[in-house]
């Protein structure tokens, strides 16, 4: 499939008579890093739910290094290397962030291998350096409860990359972040995006900014336009979608 | 990145921890031979020395209500699955138990000429031998949950709705043991007491301590089995799908497998509960279906301290002793009794008396002897930041 490692066709959701995604075409290279915005409403979150699984297709396909994902399982769309990042954290929270580290990062998932698996060395090793890599090292043994927001944040991101997945899919990393913290993140997903494909969907148009080298608009579940960030901020439709809505309130 | 002290974590922290663990296991390990020696030996004889050789008895049977307990405590306190129903693995494993006591003496079963039945149903025939009838008193009810399990949790059937389902199945299995008097004597159940068991009468008192020996090994089996699934991998697993199970799936876990898995786990704990509680209590009959007696033993393990399995075992104790005790004394208060023991847990002591004493009881005893400790987050002497920063004070600039 010519170096795309995601592509959607014609991909439509609809829960009853409301249409969230509608006929909707999307495609991201190999080691792309692509973010996605849109208002409020646009379908940002079913389109990841649709990747992941979590929400069937009505019409249309999703495929993943040229395999069609429809008839698999959340959990086996996961162990083909999709990982996904929830808009609030959701880490475990009375496991330890080591503890979140290690069961994302098993190999081993089935019943039978969780019953006899002890986390090997090399293992525990990729965990101490991902806790170091997410500022966790500390931290490690206290429930992930414990932790502020924008730690929990950044474990959720660790638990992403320790379960090593090709593509991630982040969905508002950096929600109820502080300045500091909202740049720590971006430099992370700069540091992923070298070998990893990234989708990320974002509301905060600083960090968009910051991380951003394509970005595509999604608008009433479909895309609107796709391009850098100055050609999209500058394109008339953008600015209708965005602003437009904002002077009908003001109104 | 600095490499330097992820070398440095990587032997200092966990190496320390898995240490530490082994003395904690070891130092439990022989807290609960301990317990369970003085159980066996010491109890008995110092009742028995009080006049209360009754006691004994009823000791053995509610220490095999507490192996079901701990199946209740594996699934509810730490998966979050609320069974209803643990009363079908209980009498499934006390029925196997006592259809081979039945048989005992080669003749068909007594009360079958009372229903003009002369030829000993098909299903029976397999419970005339005593391996078949150990394994049964396990396997019948794991196989039973399991059925019922995957068909439950493969459709993502969670929370009340769950227990809704195991309830409705719990009346199902008593309706049907009720009403089939020609194969299992329906409501009147299966005595036990008179068989004969290893060329002894199973009421006599050399049989019922051995028994009671048995209700204590077994006790002590299940809690090491349950703290094993707990300590290890899987149990992670089973927290995580407690407090998020739509996320585990994105971790590339598959709930159902373990949620099915440590069902039948916890129903066959029940199986050995119920064949042990029937040889010692003389008599199964379908009223261990009842469904008062499957939310009761929810209410011990509320009691004790759901997430812990000692307390499961202690609630269990501390609820049938109050009842026998109290229902002696005052025959109609009991329930009463009950009502009040279950609002309590709820409002006062959610995580149970375990629960309690883990957190605000320690805080208690330690302002009683004077030895008062501030508590911070996460307790500040022990502060990772803080002893971070004291030890890297140097380093800190080049940081961040």
């Amino acid at each position: 499939m010519n170096g795309k490692i995601l592509e959607i066709q014609n991909l439509t959701v609809r829960f009853g008579g409301f249409t969230a995604i509608n006929n909707l075409n999307f495609s991201l290279e190999q080691g792309e890093l692509r973010v996605v915005i849109g208002p409020n409403g646009a379908g940002k979150t079913t389109f990841m739910d649709a990747i992941t699984g979590k929400t069937k297709p009505t019409e249309g396909q999703v495929f993943f290094k040229g395999k069609n994902l429809r008839p698999y399982a959340e959990y086996e769309i996961s162990r083909m290397g999709i990982g996904r990042k929830f808009q609030t954290p959701r880490v475990y929270q009375k496991l330890t962030p080591r503890e979140n580290l290690e069961l994302s990062g098993a190999r081993k998932k089935n019943v039978w291998e969780s019953l006899t698996a002890s986390s090997s060395t090399a293992e525990r090793r990729t965990v101490v350096g991902l806790l170091e890599t997410i500022g966790l090292a500390v931290k490690a043994d206290i429930p992930a409860e414990l932790l502020s927001h924008g730690e929990k944040q950044r474990l959720e991101i660790g638990m992403l990359v320790a379960q090593s997945p090709d593509l991630l899919l982040v969905d508002e990393p950096v929600a109820g972040l502080t300045d500091e913290e909202t740049e720590k993140v971006g430099d992370l997903l700069l540091t992923l995006a070298e070998s990893h494909s990234i989708m990320v969907i974002e509301h905060d148009m600083e960090f968009v900014r910051q991380i951003a080298r394509q970005v595509t608009v999604l608008h009433q579940g479909s895309v609107l336009c796709e391009g850098t960030m100055d050609e999209v901020q500058n394109n008339p439709k953008v600015i209708e979608v965005y602003l437009g809505s904002e002077e009908a309130h003001a109104a | 990145m600095t490499v330097r002290t992820v070398d440095g974590v990587v032997d200092a922290l966990p190496g320390l921890n898995t240490r530490q663990r082994k003395k904690a296991l070891v130092r439990e390990a022989a807290i609960a031979l301990g317990v369970a020696l003085v159980l066996m030996f010491i109890i008995p004889a110092m009742l028995t020395g009080l006049g209360q050789g009754i006691r004994v008895n009823q000791l053995g049977r509610f220490l095999a209500l507490a192996i079901a307990a701990l199946g209740i405590d594996l699934i509810w306190g730490f998966t979050g699955l609320l069974s209803l129903g643990h009363g079908i693995f209980f009498a499934l494993g006390g029925y196997a138990l006592a259809m081979h006591l039945q048989l005992q003496d080669g003749q068909i079963p007594e009360f079958f000429s009372l229903y003009g039945v002369s030829e000993l149903p098909g299903f029976w025939q397999p419970f005339r031998s005593l391996p078949f009838t150990l394994i049964a008193v396990v396997i019948v009810p794991a196989v039973v949950a399991a059925a019922i399990g995957y068909l439950v949790f493969r459709n993502r059937i969670r929370g009340v709705y769950f227990s809704i389902l195991t309830q409705a199945a719990l009346i199902v299995f008593f309706n049907f043991f009720n009403g089939q008097q020609k194969l299992i004597n329906g409501t009147n159940g299966l005595k036990t007491d008179t068989s004969t068991f290893f060329g002894l009468q199973v009421s006599d008192p050399r049989i019922q301590t051995t028994f009671y020996a048995f209700s204590i090994l077994f006790l002590l089996g299940g809690y090491f089995l349950c703290r094993w699934l707990t300590s290890g991998r899987i149990g992670r697993v089973l927290v995580a799908i407690r407090d998020d199970e739509p996320r585990v799936r994105f971790s590339g876990y598959n709930p159902t497998g373990y949620k099915v898995f440590v069902f039948a786990v916890s129903a066959a704990l029940a199986g050995v509960a119920g064949a042990l509680y029937t040889v010692q209590s003389g008599i199964i009959t379908p009223k261990a279906m009842d469904v008062a007696f499957s939310i009761e033993m929810v209410i011990w393990v509320a009691l004790g301290g759901r997430g812990t399995l000692v307390g499961a075992i202690l609630g269990t104790l501390i609820v049938n002793f109050a009842r026998t005790l109290l229902s002696e004394k005052f025959p109609e208060f009991w329930l009463f009794f009950q009502g009040a023991l279950f609002l309590i847990v709820v409002t006062v002591l959610p995580m149970g008396i375990l629960g309690w004493l883990r957190t605000d009881g320690m805080n208690l005893l330690r302002s009683l002897s004077g030895r008062e400790k501030l508590i911070t987050y996460p307790s500040l002497e022990t502060d990772p930041d803080v002893e971070y920063e004291r030890k890297n004070l140097g380093d800190s600039e080049s940081d961040g």
